[in-house]
Formats: structure tokens, sequence, C-alpha cells
């Protein structure tokens, strides 16, 4: 890997963990030896079957300085991390019980892709914070909406950029949405069954070739949306009948799967991989799905698609106490992805009130003006 | 939660699968599709837990497009089924066994049309007719009844279609569409996709 070389690390790296790996006799299958080990990826998804029930649970000291350690086993506390790699942690029951309350969202429509979130994060009872970003912008054209553990999520959203960066060098193309989900998604399959909680719908763009024609062929694009039509074809601008055609083909080079034009999948640790047009995710997720069901369709304005996903944040917000705080619009299009500047929600609740008992004044006051002229009347 | 069901005729192979992705309460996808294309006479049907289905489908699929490759000729659906079922076995005492149920439909030059039944615990039998998840309970009597080794096409699509209103009737869980396809000899043909009556 590049960076290793370049910082000449993957060598230590690699001598002081796989004694650890010897010492709980973990041999998993794992996707990408080489790259994981800068970060201890070695499964330690059932590491503890191999251990005695006695010492479940209780963390093992490295080989190499055993001679204080070797006979007793350490009390699980994490009094005493800093000789052991970070995954070890699976055997050390977590300092505080993780939850995962979000509400995310992000849909389809003419105009590209747009996401929502709220910006709660919650630590059981606690809100830990209420400015916690929820959308994490991968590359230019993609970003991920996080939900389940923020750790995680951080964590292998940033090792998502890393590898598509890398694909994108060594290939020279970018890689697509689909790619993307089908990366992280194996990626995650060895911590199956562990306490990592990543659940992540991306949404991206995929345009053509990453070359100067871009531009002029994303303006096309844009008058296309106009009309109202399908997925734009991004190539070929000729051929304007291959518009129609709901997967969207496209002429590069590149054939079988090649695809242009928005992309929606959803990715979780579990191993779910699912494209679509429509996801939510979280906690709040049934409350906003309801909104949305309603609420979206294909031919929507940008206008009308931000004021659905922000509505639909803001009645899960409403009633699921783990999603709360702000709201995140981001929008995804041909050109990038923009972001909305966070709206927060407790003053949308206060203009709703305003907004409710205005129209009650109004009825009240129709139904005197009402009252009043069929008493001259009589 | 999902369904699979199989019928077998004299010289073809009825298939057919629920279109619902679930997680925990809600349907995230409805159109989802849960039959993986072996070859081009095999499909195979699988559900079951979140990950592995797809992760094992995939698995398999790869690898017996990579024996045609290496060898020049396809797996036969006997060969393909036995190849699953024993990889099945290999991971079922190990740290990560699969939690799928398949059945494998295929048509062999040979042989002749041909179902198989696997389930998680890496069981295989060849069947004339084979359903998978709660709903087989509802519709394997039906299958029972009124099922012989001589149906035409047509009577295997009513068939199913009397499986599915039993399903629509009786289970708890709404399954709104099924994605059905045959297997024959010039390969594996989409049928309509049988909706319930209720929409």
């Amino acid at each position: 890997m590049a960076l290793q070389d370049l910082c000449k690390c993957r060598d230590n790296f690699l001598d002081s963990f796989t004694t650890f790996g010897k010492k709980t006799g973990c041999n998993s299958v794992i996707p990408f030896p080489d790259r994981t080990s800068w970060f201890n990826f070695y499964t330690p998804v059932a590491g503890y079957l191999d251990e005695s029930p006695i010492q479940f649970g209780q963390i093992r000291p490295v080989q190499n300085s055993s001679d204080i350690f070797s006979q007793d086993s350490v009390a699980p506390s994490l009094s005493s991390p800093t000789n052991l790699p970070l995954s070890s942690s699976q055997s050390v029951p977590l300092p505080f019980p993780m939850s995962h309350g979000t509400t995310t969202l992000a849909f389809m429509f003419q105009g590209g892709v747009l996401a929502a979130a709220d910006t709660r994060s919650s630590c059981s009872g606690l809100v830990a914070c209420p400015a916690s970003q929820k959308i994490l912008p991968i590359h230019s054209h993609l970003v991920g909406t996080t939900s389940g553990t923020s750790a995680d999520c951080a964590l292998w959203k940033r090792i998502l950029a890393r590898e598509l960066r890398l694909y994108q060098l060594r290939h020279g193309r970018r890689l697509s949405t689909r790619g993307a989900a089908k990366l992280l998604s194996y990626m995650l399959h060895p911590f199956k069954g562990t306490e990592l909680c990543v659940a992540a719908t991306l949404c991206g763009w995929d345009g053509g070739e990453d070359d100067g024609r871009r531009d002029h062929v994303g303006a096309k694009i844009d008058c296309r949306e106009m009309s109202g039509l399908g997925k734009p074809v991004d190539t070929s601008v000729e051929e304007a009948s291959q518009a129609e055609t709901k997967t969207s083909s496209s002429t590069n080079l590149r054939k079988s799967e090649s695809f242009s034009g928005p992309s929606l999948i959803y990715v979780c640790s579990d191993g779910t991989r699912l494209q679509g047009t429509l996801f939510s995710v979280g906690s709040g997720s049934p409350y906003a799905y309801s909104i949305l069901d309603q609420g979206v369709q294909w031919g929507l304005t940008l206008q009308e698609a931000t004021a659905v996903a922000r509505e639909a944040v803001y009645r899960a917000t409403h009633r699921d106490a783990y999603s709360g705080n702000c709201v995140d619009v981001y929008h995804i299009s041909s050109k990038g992805w923009t972001r909305r500047s966070r709206e927060d929600l407790k003053e949308e609740y206060y203009r709703e009130k305003r907004r409710q008992e205005k129209r009650e004044k109004q009825e009240r006051d129709f139904v005197c003006v009402k009252d009043l002229k069929q008493t001259k009347m009589e | 939660m999902e369904y699979l069901i199989g019928i077998q005729g004299p010289d073809f192979v009825l298939v057919a699968a629920d279109n619902v992705a679930a997680s925990s309460i809600l349907q995230m996808k409805h159109d989802y599709d849960k039959m993986f294309k072996l070859s081009e006479k095999i499909l195979l049907l699988c559900v079951g837990e979140a990950g592995d289905t797809v992760q094992f489908a995939e698995y398999i699929q790869k690898n017996v497009q990579l024996y045609k490759m290496r060898n020049g000729y396809e797996l036969s659906p006997s060969a393909a089924a036995n190849f699953t079922r024993k990889n099945l076995a290999d991971y079922l005492r190990s740290r990560t066994p699969y939690h799928v149920n398949l059945l494998l439909a295929g048509y062999d030059d040979a042989d002749g049309p041909g179902l198989y039944y696997m389930d998680h615990l890496s069981s295989l039998a060849k069947a004339p007719f084979a359903a998978h998840g709660y709903g087989a309970f509802l519709t394997l009597s039906i299958l029972d009844q009124h099922y012989r080794p001589d149906l035409t096409r047509e009577e295997a699509v009513d068939l199913l279609k009397k499986c599915i209103e039993e399903l629509n009737k009786r289970f708890i869980l709404n399954l709104p569409s099924f994605t059905v396809r045959l297997i024959d000899k010039e390969g594996i043909h989409d049928l309509e996709t049988l909706t319930s009556g209720a929409k």
C-alpha cells in the first residue's frame, strides 16, 4: 500500500500483533490481509470461543511481556490497555451501553439524491452531542449517512474514503456507488456478529469518465432534468431515446454494468446491501417513512424535496426520543454535493404551533362572522 | 418472513420467491430479487440471515462460473447442489456458519429438471416440490394434495397461485408480490410477477 510504504511502519505493526493473533488462536478469513494490518483488523469475532469459560471476557496480556502477567488473568478493565491492540476490546465489556438513536433518510428524485439527518448523538438517556454530523461526505460526488455507533461510522467512512481515493489513483476513474457499497460491505463482513454497528446509506452521483468533458455533459443533463425525463444519460447526448429507459445504460467504453446518474444504496454491518430509491435508517425511521411514502415522487423540485425531507426529519425528531436538535440536508447532483445550512428544529416546532394557533383563530373568526351575518339577516 | 417455493414438472421447474427485503418491522424494499443465476439453466434461491444470503449465494455463483471458465463446461444442477451443500457443511462447524435456506432449481440436458432443497444445517434432498419459510407450513399440504408428476406449465402456475392465495388469506405477514421464473431446456424464463389481489 502506498501509505504504508511511505511511512515504513508496516513491519512494526505486523510483528507486534501476529504474536497476539497466535495467542488467541484466531484464524479468520480476512478479505484484505495486507492493508488491514494497519488497523489490527484480524477478526476478534469469535476468538472468545477458544478461551476457557473461566477467563471469558478478560484481557489477555501480550506474550512478549508475559513475565509479569503470565499466570494471572487481568481483571476486565480499561486500566492497562497500552500494550493491547484496539480490536482486543471485544473481550472487554463495553464501558457504557451504546445506543443507536438517530433519524437519517435519503431518496432519489429528478434532481439527484437528497439526504437528510438529525444531529443528536445519544448515549442511553444522555444527549452526548446535540450538534453532531451524521452525513459525512466521502468524495465530491458521494455522501454517506451514518447510523449506529458514531465512532464506528466515522472510522469506516474514512476508511472507505481512503480506499476510494486509492482506487481512483490506481484506475484513473471513480468507483461507482455500487462498487463503493460492495467494498464497504465486504470490509465490514469480518466483523459480523461483533458489537460493530454501521448502517449507512451511500448517496452518490456516478459520472462518466473523469475528464474535462464532465462539465458540459453535466450541463446537458440539467436541461434534461428540467424537461422531466427519467434518469439522464451521461454520455452520447445524441441518443436521446436512451433517456427513456429506466435502467439508463451508458455507452462508456466500460461495458456491462456502467451506469451514470444518481445512485442510492443502503449498507449495513450485518451484511445487508440494498439498492433503491428511498431509505430511512435509525430509531426514528418508521416515523420518517410514513411522511416520505406520502410525499416523495420522482418529479419533485429541489425546494419541494427539501421540504419533504425536512418535514420527515422533524416529525421523526418530534416522536423519537433519540433523535432531535437540528437537521442537515445534503443534495447530490451531477455537480457534486451541496449542503444546506443546519436548521434548528426547535424553531420549526414553535413555528408550527403559531401556524396552528393562527389557523384556529381564523376559523373561530370565520364562524363568528357567519353567525353575525345570520343574525343580521334574521 | 420470507418465502420460497419450487415445483418440478416433467420437463421444467417452476420457482417463486417473495420480493420483500425487511429490516426488523420495516419493508426496506418491495422489489428485491432473491434468485441468483448460477448458470444458464440453474437458479439458486436464497433466504435467511441478512448478510449471509448475499455473501453465500454470490460465493457459490462465482465459483460455479469459475468452474466453467476453468473446465470449459458447466456444472450440472446435481453437482452444483452438492457443491453448495458441501460448502454449507464446511462452514457449519466453523466460527462463522452461514444461516441460509436454499432451493436450487436446474435443468440438466441429460437428466432433465431437478429441484434441490437445502437448509441451514446443510441437509440436501432432491424433491418434486419444496418450500421455505413460515409460509411453507401453510402451503406444503396444498402441494401434497394437488401435485402430480405430469403437471403442465399452466397447471403448475395455477398450483403456485393457489399457494399464494392461501398465504394471502392466512399468513399474518404481508407478502405483496412474488418473482416467478421457469427453467426448462431453453433456459431461464421470467414469468409475470404475481401480486396479491389486495392492491
